[in-house]
């Protein structure tokens, strides 16, 4: 994790298409900028940013089952959990499933754990906005293949 | 069995907290009963699972940003309805 550039998944183990779930490993560093502030003398892993490991996992995934047709947008958090606190170099796993592809949208679950138990869950929604440029959609494409995302080959 | 219709409007009023009996087969989802976009995604996740189909939003979005279509064909019930209960048709065929 590197968490004051927003990226949040280390890799990720199993990506299940047929499933449509996937699960991703991330450590939250032992230092960063961000506890600084959060909080002076108690570093704690904010709970927004566990909301976003969450849509990270999720929104891979619905790269992953469009073939990177758009870049999906999260647009809606229900039903948010944050169940503990997380500490500096704790491990997190996020077990993310889509529920429904619809039509330029889809429809998510994610849960975070820790060796501990249950960190964190919560619906998810995501609408699929296209791609500003082609050298975005390659940049993705790379970002996620440091990840561990499989990329589908472009149709001819 | 309840009737296109009614399964929509009961989904439209307990997704958007809209009073049941203001939902009529004439209402503009966007116009009359102020459903934005993001509202209609739960709505159309609701009758997608509902009605075991799938929206076309994208399509149908493309149509009305390049005039091929009003918003009217697509968003007043009674014709989202009608259009809800081709794709069912057209599934089941």
């Amino acid at each position: 994790m590197r968490l004051e550039y927003f990226q949040m998944i280390d890799r990720f183990v199993e990506i299940n298409t047929g499933e449509r779930k996937i699960k991703a490993i991330c450590k939250v560093p032992t230092e960063s900028p961000i506890f600084e502030g959060h909080f002076p003398g108690f570093a704690l892993m904010p709970g927004v940013l566990l909301i976003e490991c969450m849509a990270q996992t999720t929104g891979w995934m619905v790269s992953v089952l469009t073939g990177f047709t758009g870049l999906p947008l999260l647009v809606g958090v229900k039903n948010a959990k944050i169940r503990n606190i997380v500490l500096p170099g704790t491990e997190l796993t996020f077990e993310g499933e889509i529920i429904h592809e619809g039509s330029g949208y889809a429809m998510a679950k994610c849960k975070g754990m820790s060796q501990d138990g249950p960190i964190c869950d919560a619906d998810l929604a995501f609408r699929l906005a296209p791609y500003p440029g082609p050298e975005f959609r390659t940049a993705m494409v790379e970002m996620g293949k440091k990840v561990g995302i499989k990329v589908p080959e472009p149709a001819k | 069995m309840a009737s296109t219709f009614d399964t929509v409007a009961n989904i439209i009023a307990e997704t958007c907290d809209i009073p049941r009996d203001t939902i009529t087969p004439d209402s503009h989802a966007i116009d009359d009963l102020g459903i934005d976009s993001l509202d209609f995604l739960d709505i159309a996740f609701a009758i997608d699972k509902a009605f075991g189909i799938k929206l076309p939003l994208e399509q149908w979005t493309q149509e009305v940003n390049e005039g091929k279509a009003t918003t009217e064909e697509y968003f007043v019930l009674k014709n989202l309805c009608a259009r809800i209960d081709g794709l069912v048709a057209a599934k089941t065929a």
